[in-house]
């Protein structure tokens, strides 16, 4: 239990506002009066980059912020680690309220608790593959031997095996990630912060960086917290998504939560060009009343997109719990009616 | 005619009279606190003319080629130096070798930790500034005088005047180079929870090295340009030689031994520069040639 009462939150974040300036105090005094931040910002000239945001992720998520550019995502996740200290709010992180920590508490708890991935991979020029995996180790004080022997096991995981000499310059953008990513996976840290590690590289690579996030993610079992601008890999890869704006908290919920209630028309936006087929698990929709035996069964995590090529062979499909038990069963016309039902363009009736 | 507005003759001889309170009570302190440059500059002086000449060129040659790997710069270093040794100016060549790798030694030590400190405040950074363009302007006689006051003419006021004028450039280089290093590396470093020593010596340094270099290339250009000075109060070496030549019209022998202070500037000029060309291709920020 943590000192907010909360069991199994891996990260807790309660009303942390960060204002950019030479006095935050007193562009906050006024916020606190309210008064908007544009007003905040005409009369004292500070930036308002979180207002009042309050999370909660529970450990073993992979839990999505997902914002456009200059919505305060970036800055919110430096906030988890302090890269950023908060103008004010707590930030409690397994059980510790990293605001109230000492430069040495800070450091020990980066060392152990924490670890980033970075938009712009912040790898060592001059420094090996093997060497940059390794460097995390190195400062948390690691022996050598050990920690190239951890590097080298990192790098074979996410495919970079035979590259360890190589520099980080040599590599493509997507490789160049995948080194970033190892050396926070080398950490063996409980908890992951992605700060739009994705975004970099190009579609087709990114695609498969998700996909390797997802099966890690399985057999890992880490919190991770990912910062994206990109709905679709917002619902591909978030066990739950936060949508950022203006540095506020517009909606928290699983992905079918926002696809299907978006909270306000600036969701509305990004859910009108969403892959809904991809955003909607077939258990949400499917008949758990109808248990007669099918030739076929998918997992109850499946998405729309799964299912739809299996239509063309059957009539319907069963969907299994993770016993392998029946728990319903979907027909293509259950399909087609869910993903037309949300499309705020086309006529319901 | 500008109006005599208050009488400044007080207030210049209070500063000639400090200075000679300095010479006659701290005279033999600080020159044996400046024993120690004496004794490195000395000894390098002593080891560059005890090796034989053509070990000192396979040296030269041999850095040049590591630097380059091509055959192009050892044969410029090679027949520049063989200039220095047909021409009679091997052992002030030697001299004036010293001089130079003692001043930019020093302005090592000194000017990168002061640049580490600039690059680290910039309140220091205000205070520093301007007193490196005092150094690179000042007219170095107006500082000479004092030391030879103080130490008497020789190699310390010498090799001071060198150190004052070959060090602006490697502090502020390296003021720079720690500046620039990509903020994104930094943080990553930051992330992982580096100490500040651990990012400075892990990070930091090694990503500002080239420009660090840059910075060694300047003063050793620096330091060579202040030999003619620095041979008028006892320096010796190829200065000397420019000097004699101007008080003895006999222009051959200032010519020569200028044109040997062009060759080891570029000798050394060209190496450095390769060392730091093959440093920045081994980061990826420039292609090898």
């Amino acid at each position: 239990m943590d000192v907010l009462g909360n069991t199994d939150l891996a990260i807790a974040m309660r009303g942390v506002t960060k204002i950019f300036g030479p006095d935050p105090q007193s562009a906050l005094a006024l916020m606190r009066k309210g008064k908007s931040k544009d007003e905040v910002q005409a009369e004292t000239g500070h930036v308002v980059g979180l207002d009042d945001v309050t999370l909660d992720v529970e450990k073993g998520q992979i839990f999505v912020v997902m914002g456009l550019s200059g919505s305060g995502k970036s800055t919110l996740i430096r906030h988890v680690n302090r890269l950023i200290d908060p103008t004010s709010g707590e930030i409690v992180v397994d059980g510790a309220d990293v605001t109230q920590m000492s430069l040495d508490q800070l450091r020990t708890f980066r060392r152990t608790q924490i670890a980033m991935v970075f938009q712009k991979f912040g790898l060592l020029p001059h420094r090996s593959v093997l060497d940059n995996v390794a460097y995390g180790l190195e400062i948390r004080g690691i022996k050598k031997a050990e920690r190239l022997e951890k590097a080298a096991h990192w790098i074979h995981v996410v495919g970079l095996s035979g590259y360890e000499k190589v520099r980080p310059r040599q590599l493509s953008g997507g490789q160049q990630q995948r080194v970033g990513l190892a050396r926070a996976l080398a950490m063996d840290t409980e908890i992951l912060l992605m700060d739009e590690a994705f975004s970099a590289l190009d579609p087709l690579i990114r695609s498969g960086m998700q996909d390797q996030l997802i099966e890690l993610q399985s057999s890992l079992n880490k919190t991770i917290l990912f910062i994206t601008h990109d709905f679709d890999e917002a619902l591909k890869i978030g066990n739950r998504i936060a949508v950022l704006k203006d540095g506020a908290v517009q909606q928290v919920g699983k992905p079918e939560e926002i696809v299907l209630h978006p909270a306000n028309e600036h969701i509305e936006e990004f859910v009108r060009d969403v892959n809904k087929a991809r955003a909607i698990h077939v258990r949400t929709i499917m008949d758990r009343t109808n248990l007669e035996p099918c030739e076929l069964m998918v997992p109850e995590d499946a998405r729309c997109e799964d299912v739809l090529p299996l239509f063309a062979e059957h009539k319907w499909v069963g969907v299994a719990n993770a016993e392998g038990k029946q728990i319903g069963q979907i027909t293509a016309k259950q399909v087609i009616t869910a993903l037309a039902r949300y499309s705020p363009d086309v006529p319901t009736q | 005619m500008f109006p005599q507005l208050f009488d400044t003759r007080p207030m210049r001889r209070s500063v000639d009279e400090a200075l000679n309170w300095v010479v006659r009570n701290w005279g033999g302190e600080l020159e044996a606190a400046a024993f120690p440059l004496l004794m490195l500059l000395s000894s390098i002086e002593r080891l560059l003319i005890a090796i034989p000449w053509w070990a000192v060129i396979g040296i030269l040659v041999g850095l040049a080629w590591l630097a380059t790997r091509t055959w192009k710069l050892p044969l410029i270093v090679f027949v520049s130096l063989m200039f220095l040794g047909v021409m009679e100016l091997w052992r002030d060549a030697m001299v004036t070798t010293a001089l130079m790798l003692t001043a930019t030694l020093t302005a090592i030590v000194i000017s990168i930790p002061v640049g580490v400190w600039m690059s680290r405040s910039t309140r220091v950074r205000q205070i520093v500034t301007p007193v490196l363009d005092l150094m690179q302007t000042m007219p170095s006689f107006v500082y000479l005088i004092p030391t030879v006051m103080i130490f008497g003419p020789g190699k310390i006021p010498a090799l001071l005047a060198t150190i004052v004028y070959a060090s602006p450039p490697l502090m502020r280089l390296t003021d720079l180079g720690l500046r620039n290093v990509d903020p994104a590396v930094m943080e990553a470093s930051r992330a992982f929870g580096d100490t500040p020593t651990q990012r400075l010596f892990g990070v930091q340094i090694p990503l500002a090295l080239p420009t660090i270099l840059a910075g060694v290339n300047q003063t050793t250009m620096m330091a060579l340009a202040m030999v003619v000075i620095a041979s008028m109060i006892g320096a010796g070496g190829l200065g000397y030689q420019v000097l004699q030549g101007i008080g003895r019209l006999e222009v051959s022998r200032g010519l020569f031994a200028g044109l040997g202070i062009v060759v080891l500037a570029i000798v050394f000029d060209r190496i450095t520069q390769a060392y730091g060309k093959r440093l920045q291709a081994r980061f990826g920020l420039s292609e090898v040639r």
